[in-house]
């Protein structure tokens, strides 16, 4: 079979349904992983790009990408790992913020990282579950990487912030 | 020594002293004092581990004996280690791991920033990305310099004795020798009395708001560019080590 009857396009929308392992509600293209597809005569590469450093997700998103292309039939797939242009929270869409919201995760809420961040201000943030802006942050660092911890003063619930980078 | 030799060892430097300060913290996973710093130090010591298979992993590129970054990780011994000695200080108590990691994460703040505009992309690449982790470690072992140094007389002994014992292993840090000068020339390598500048400053300014005093000592603790280490090198490997060394080639 001639793999490169596939289009770009066609091969963007077949990834699309891999969703992020540890946030499933949005999928490796709106979170900003999936960088490009190229063909190489039959060669397939993919190229990735980690949120964080030591991201753990990355090896599960691989295999998924390898398991999602043997099947339509393309078997001869690189991988390749870039980090540059490094990956930042300004890369996922409109869409997929209210995604995280609806999830339950209050989406980034500016771009990129900023002096705040070293001179230890909190940011402002809205509870996902119930709109209030009375939150406060209980630490930067949460249950994957890429998330710090807060909780609701009104509604009293704790949710994760998925942090600026 | 050539360019490449120099390119190799630089980043065997700056991996290895990812690598054994990410496996320091995980020391912690499961003794953390609270839960929400237990799993705080879990985050930043993954984000070292992280970044020390980019530079490893760039480093057996570079080195281009077929070597993988897991082979230099597992397979080389102490004296063939190249991180900093202060990265491999115990943890001891918390206000010891916050006064090493403050130390170690103000050098890598502004180490990282020279690093960013290295004339090798990817070296620069790896920089970009780790600087921005690297401003949330800085800010979270900042703000436990300053809750432990100006919290009760406990934490603010504990802290203060914590710098007094680390002080000696920090000169280390700044020291240049040929690999340096080398790639500095080629714009590749950071120059190390900028970052020392930096940190110096910074570190004062830190210390003195937490009330402490910045400690003083004549005794300069060196040896890692050379793979003589402190005592703690040996144990730190041995835990890390032995799956790989006693199942050699096992994969799951």
């Amino acid at each position: 079979m001639n793999t490169s009857t596939y289009t770009k396009e066609q091969l963007f929308s077949l990834l699309s349904e891999i969703p992020d392992p540890e946030i499933p509600v949005i999928n490796i293209i709106e979170l900003g992983i999936l960088r490009d597809v190229q063909w190489d005569g039959s060669l397939c590469t993919v190229i990735i790009t980690p949120t964080y450093s030591g991201c753990p997700a990355m090896k599960v998103i691989e295999d998924d990408i390898r398991i999602k292309l043997n099947e339509i039939g393309i078997s001869n797939v690189k991988i390749d790992l870039v980090y540059s242009p490094a990956w930042t929270t300004d890369w996922i869409s409109d869409i997929a913020k209210e995604k995280l919201r609806a999830y339950g995760i209050a989406p980034p809420d500016h771009s990129t990282i900023d002096k705040a961040v070293l001179m230890g201000k909190a940011r402002e943030l809205k509870c996902p579950q119930c709109g209030s802006k009375n939150t406060e942050m209980i630490s930067q660092f949460g249950s994957t990487a890429c998330k710090a911890l807060y909780r609701c003063l009104d509604c009293k619930e704790p949710f994760d912030y998925f942090k600026c980078l | 020594m050539n360019l490449q030799q120099a390119k190799f060892e630089y980043l065997l430097r700056l991996g290895d002293s990812s690598l054994i300060i990410g496996h320091r913290l995980s020391e912690w996973c499961g003794h953390g004092p609270i839960l929400e710093e237990d799993i705080a130090l879990i985050n930043i010591a993954l984000d070292f581990v992280g970044n020390a298979t980019s530079l490893l992993g760039y480093a057996a590129q570079v080195e281009g004996k077929g070597r993988t970054e897991d082979d230099l990780a597992y397979l080389r011994g102490e004296r063939e280690y190249r991180n900093l000695l202060l990265t491999e200080q115990p943890n001891g108590d918390y206000a010891a791991t916050i006064a090493r990691q403050f130390l170690y994460d103000t050098y890598t703040f502004f180490l990282y920033e020279e690093l960013k505009s290295s004339k090798d992309e990817t070296i620069a690449a790896i920089a970009v990305k780790s600087h921005k982790e690297i401003t949330y470690h800085l800010r979270h072992t900042t703000q436990w310099m300053l809750r432990l140094g100006d919290g009760t007389e406990e934490s603010h002994q504990r802290l203060q004795t914590a710098l007094n014992e680390l002080w000696m292993f920090t000169s280390e840090l700044f020291d240049m020798d040929e690999v340096d000068g080398l790639l500095i020339n080629e714009g590749i390598a950071a120059d190390l009395d900028k970052v020392k500048a930096a940190w110096e400053k910074r570190v004062n300014e830190v210390i003195t708001e937490a009330t402490l005093q910045v400690p003083v000592t004549n005794i300069k603790q060196k040896g890692s560019r050379e793979g003589k280490h402190s005592e703690h090198l040996g144990f730190l490997l041995a835990e890390m080590q032995y799956i790989p060394r006693s199942y050699p080639g096992s994969k799951w």
